[in-house]
C-alpha cells in the first residue's frame, strides 16, 4: 500500500461562468520516502490537487467525487476538526511566494512558535528552543537573533527557509511543496533545492513537488506526473518520462525547452494555445493542439495504459502504434485515422 | 574596452551609469547604484543576451539605453551617432523599441489591439491615411502571428501568449532596427515560450533585426543569444560568445550560475556537480568594497577588496572581470 493514494479524484471550482473542472479524474500513488514531481502548466490542475489533498480549496471550491487515503484513511469526507490533525501535523505544505505566505506583523519566533504549540507538546521555553532549533536545520546563521525579526528582515530564500522550517516542526510524513522556488533566482534556487533534499534524506519524508520546471523535477524528483487541463497524461520514474515519453503532450513539453541539442536549431512549440476550461471537449483535452491526433481522440478519453512496470500512460497513439498492453483494442478501424477537422482555438 | 567606433557596431554603450537616489529619511538620501560602469556593443544583427539574478541592474540597463531613464553618466552610440539630445532621442526611439516582461500590465485594457498597435504609427506619424494605418497593423498582426479578424478586440480576451504577440507588433510597428527584450518570455508557459522565441528568430531573420535580450532563463538566453553578458550588482562580470560563455565560463559567478541552472535531463542533472554559493546577492545601496562578488565568492582574497577588477579581454572576444581569473582556471 502506498502511502498516498488518490483515485478519480474530482475537482471543481463553481464560478458565475460556470463549472471549472480543474481537476479531471486523477489518479496517482505516492510512496513512502520518495519524491514525487507533478509537472504542468498554467490551468493544469497541479495546484489544486494539492490544495485538494490539504482541503484548503477556495470557498467556491469542491471536491466532487473521488478518493484520497492517506496511510489507510480516507481524507474525503473528515470533518476540520479531524483534518486539523492532518494538517501541518502529518502533510505540510509550502508555498510559492515566500513574501505573503508570513504575517508581518509578527516576529519570525512568534510564528514558528505558533506552529509548534498548536501542533507538539512543546511550549514556552520549550517551543523556543524547538523553533531555533528548526532554523538552525534550514540552514538559517545566527539564529537566536534571527528568531526575534520580522519577515521584513528577511530575504526571499530565507523566508523560503522559514517556511520550510514551519512546515517540518512536526516532521510531517509528507511535504507539499507548491512551486517552491519560482519566486527564487537561480543560485538560490540551487540553495533551496540542496537543502530540501538533504533533509529528505535526514527525515525520511515524502515529498511531493509541484512545479512548471522540468529542469527542477530533473533533480529532485523519482517519479513524475504529467498533468494537462486537469488531468493526468502519464506517470512514471523520472528516467521514463524523461527519456521514454508516451504522451504526445509530454513529448510537445520536452521539444519545447531549450537545450545544447537546440543552440542554433529552431525550438518544436506545441501549436495553438492553452485549452479553456470551462469549455472541455468530450475527448482528451490535449486533442485540439496534438499533432497526432485521431479519430478516436476527440471521442473518448484514453484510459489507463501500462507502458511497462515503471510507467503508465493515458494517450491512444500507444493502441495505435502497439506499445500498449493488449487489453486495450479498437474495434473501429476509423478510429485510428488521423482527425482533420480544425478543431477550436485561435 | 577600446572607443573605436566601425561600422558594424549598432549600439556602443560606454561606461553608462544609472543611479537613483533613495530616501533613506529626513532629508537623507542614498545613491542606489543600478548600473555602475557598463561598457558594451552590439553589432549589427547579432542578438546580445544580458542575465543576471534580481536586482543587478539589466532591465535597468535596457532602459537606459532606450533613454527611459537618463543615464547619471555614460555615452550611448546609435549607428556611429551619439544619443544625447532630446532631438536625438525621439530619433532614435523610431528605430529602436522594447518588448517588455508583463503581457498583462503593459497592454492598455481600454485600448483595443488596433489602437496599441497603432500607436506607436500615430505617435511618430508614420502613416498617412487611415486605410494605410489600417493595413499596416493587419500587416503586423499577421506578422507576429495574431487572427486579424481580432483587431478589434481588448487586450483581456487573448492569452498570455497572444498578448506578448501585441506587444511584439507594437514594438516592430516603427520598423525598428534595434529591440530591448525585456524578459519577454519569462512569464509565459513553456509550450508557448517555445512559439514565442521562434518567432522572434524568425522576425530576426526577416528582418535583420538587432536585440539586446534580458532574462533570467540561461537555458532560453543560450539558445537565442550570439553573444551572453553576465551581470553582478550594476557591473559586467563577464562577455562572451553563448557558448563559449556555458562551455568555458572563467568568472566565479558566472560559474555558478551556469551550474545552478537545473538541466531537464536526470541523468545529467544527477551527475552534475552544483557550485552552491554561499549567501546572497548584497544590497545594491551598500555594494561591497572592491570585486561586488567577493562576499560570496569562494576564491576572495585580500586584493578582491581593495580594487575593482576590470573587465579584460582575457583571450579573443572573452572579457572577464576578476582579479584572480588565470590562478582560478
Amino acid at each position: 500500500m502506498a502511502l498516498l493514494e488518490i483515485r478519480d479524484l474530482h475537482t471543481s471550482f463553481f464560478t458565475d461562468a460556470g463549472e471549472v473542472k480543474a481537476v479531471n479524474g486523477l489518479t496517482l500513488d505516492l510512496e513512502y520516502g520518495k519524491v514525487l514531481g507533478i509537472v504542468g502548466e498554467s490551468g493544469s490542475g497541479k495546484s489544486v490537487t494539492a490544495y485538494s489533498i490539504m482541503q484548503i480549496l477556495a470557498p467556491t471550491g469542491k471536491i466532487v467525487s473521488g478518493s484520497i487515503k492517506f496511510d489507510g484513511q480516507e481524507l474525503i469526507g473528515l470533518s476540520e476538526k479531524e483534518m486539523r490533525k492532518i494538517r501541518g501535523q502529518r502533510i505540510s505544505i509550502i508555498f510559492q511566494d515566500p513574501m505573503t505566505s508570513l504575517n508581518p506583523v509578527y516576529t519570525i519566533g512568534h510564528q514558528l512558535r505558533e506552529a509548534i504549540e498548536l501542533h507538539t507538546d512543546y511550549h514556552g521555553k520549550a517551543a523556543q528552543d524547538r523553533a531555533i532549533e528548526l532554523l538552525r536545520l534550514v540552514n538559517v546563521n545566527d539564529p537566536e537573533k534571527r528568531i526575534k525579526q520580522y519577515p521584513y528582515e528577511f530575504s526571499g530564500g530565507m523566508r523560503q527557509r522559514v517556511m520550510i522550517a514551519m512546515a517540518l516542526a512536526c516532521e510531517p510524513d509528507i511535504l507539499i511543496a507548491d512551486e517552491p522556488t519560482t519566486a527564487l533566482d537561480v543560485t538560490i534556487q540551487a540553495q533551496i533545492l540542496e537543502l530540501m533534499i538533504s533533509l529528505q534524506n535526514e527525515i525520511g519524508m515524502s515529498i511531493i513537488m509541484i512545479t512548471h520546471d522540468l529542469g527542477v523535477v530533473a533533480q529532485m524528483c523519482d517519479e513524475v506526473v504529467v498533468m494537462y487541463a486537469g488531468e493526468i497524461c502519464e506517470q512514471g520514474t523520472a528516467d521514463e518520462i524523461y527519456y521514454n515519453p508516451h504522451h504526445e503532450y509530454t513529448k510537445g513539453l520536452l521539444n519545447s525547452i531549450p537545450t545544447v541539442a537546440t543552440t542554433g536549431n529552431k525550438l518544436k512549440p506545441i501549436s495553438g494555445t492553452p485549452i479553456d476550461l470551462l469549455n472541455m471537449p468530450a475527448g482528451c483535452p490535449f486533442a485540439p493542439r496534438c499533432d497526432q491526433a485521431m479519430k478516436i481522440c476527440i471521442k473518448q478519453h484514453a484510459p489507463e495504459m501500462k507502458i511497462n512496470d515503471d510507467h503508465i500512460a493515458y494517450c491512444w497513439v500507444n493502441v495505435r502504434e502497439g506499445v500498449a498492453d493488449g487489453s486495450i483494442v479498437l474495434s473501429d478501424p476509423e478510429d485510428i485515422q488521423p482527425q482533420n477537422e480544425v478543431l477550436v482555438h485561435d | 574596452m577600446t572607443k573605436t567606433l566601425t561600422a558594424q557596431h549598432l549600439v556602443e554603450v560606454n561606461n553608462l551609469k544609472q543611479y537613483f537616489d533613495i530616501n533613506t529619511g529626513f532629508f537623507r538620501s542614498k545613491s542606489l547604484k543600478a548600473v555602475d560602469g557598463v561598457s558594451f556593443n552590439i553589432q549589427e544583427g547579432e542578438t546580445l543576451g544580458l542575465v543576471g539574478e534580481s536586482g543587478c541592474g539589466k532591465t535597468t540597463v535596457g532602459r537606459s539605453i532606450l533613454h527611459l531613464y537618463e543615464p547619471t553618466d555614460g555615452e550611448i552610440w546609435y549607428k556611429g551617432k551619439e544619443i544625447k539630445t532630446e532631438k536625438d532621442v525621439a530619433g532614435f526611439r523610431q528605430q529602436a523599441t522594447m518588448v517588455f516582461q508583463d503581457p498583462y500590465s503593459s497592454l492598455n485594457p481600454r485600448m483595443t489591439v488596433a489602437d496599441i498597435i497603432g500607436e506607436p504609427l500615430d505617435v511618430h506619424k508614420l502613416t498617412s491615411s487611415k486605410k494605410e494605418r489600417k493595413e499596416r497593423i493587419l500587416d503586423l498582426m499577421d506578422k507576429v502571428g495574431l487572427n486579424s479578424e481580432h483587431a478589434a478586440r481588448y487586450a483581456h480576451e487573448f492569452s498570455g501568449g497572444q498578448r506578448q504577440r501585441i506587444g511584439i507588433a507594437r514594438a516592430l510597428a516603427v520598423n525598428p532596427d534595434f529591440m530591448v527584450c525585456d524578459e519577454p518570455v519569462s512569464a509565459l508557459d513553456v509550450s508557448i515560450q517555445a512559439q514565442v522565441i521562434n518567432m522572434f528568430e524568425e522576425l530576426q531573420d526577416e528582418l535583420g533585426l538587432t536585440y539586446l535580450f534580458i532574462a533570467h532563463d540561461l537555458l532560453v538566453v543560450r539558445h537565442i543569444s550570439d553573444r551572453i553578458a553576465v551581470m553582478y550588482l550594476g557591473k559586467l562580470v563577464e562577455m562572451s560568445s553563448a557558448n563559449e560563455i556555458y562551455d568555458h565560463p572563467l568568472h566565479p559567478y558566472s560559474k555558478s550560475l551556469i551550474s545552478a541552472v537545473p538541466v531537464p535531463d536526470p541523468r545529467i542533472a544527477r551527475a552534475s556537480q552544483r557550485i552552491v554559493l554561499k549567501g546572497e546577492i548584497p544590497s545594491p545601496l551598500n555594494i561591497p568594497s572592491g570585486c561586488g562578488f567577493r562576499t560570496r565568492c569562494p576564491y576572495a582574497i585580500e586584493c578582491c577588496a581593495e580594487s575593482v577588477p576590470e573587465l579584460e579581454e582575457v583571450h579573443e572576444g572573452h572579457f572577464v572581470a576578476c582579479h584572480r581569473v588565470d590562478e582560478i582556471n
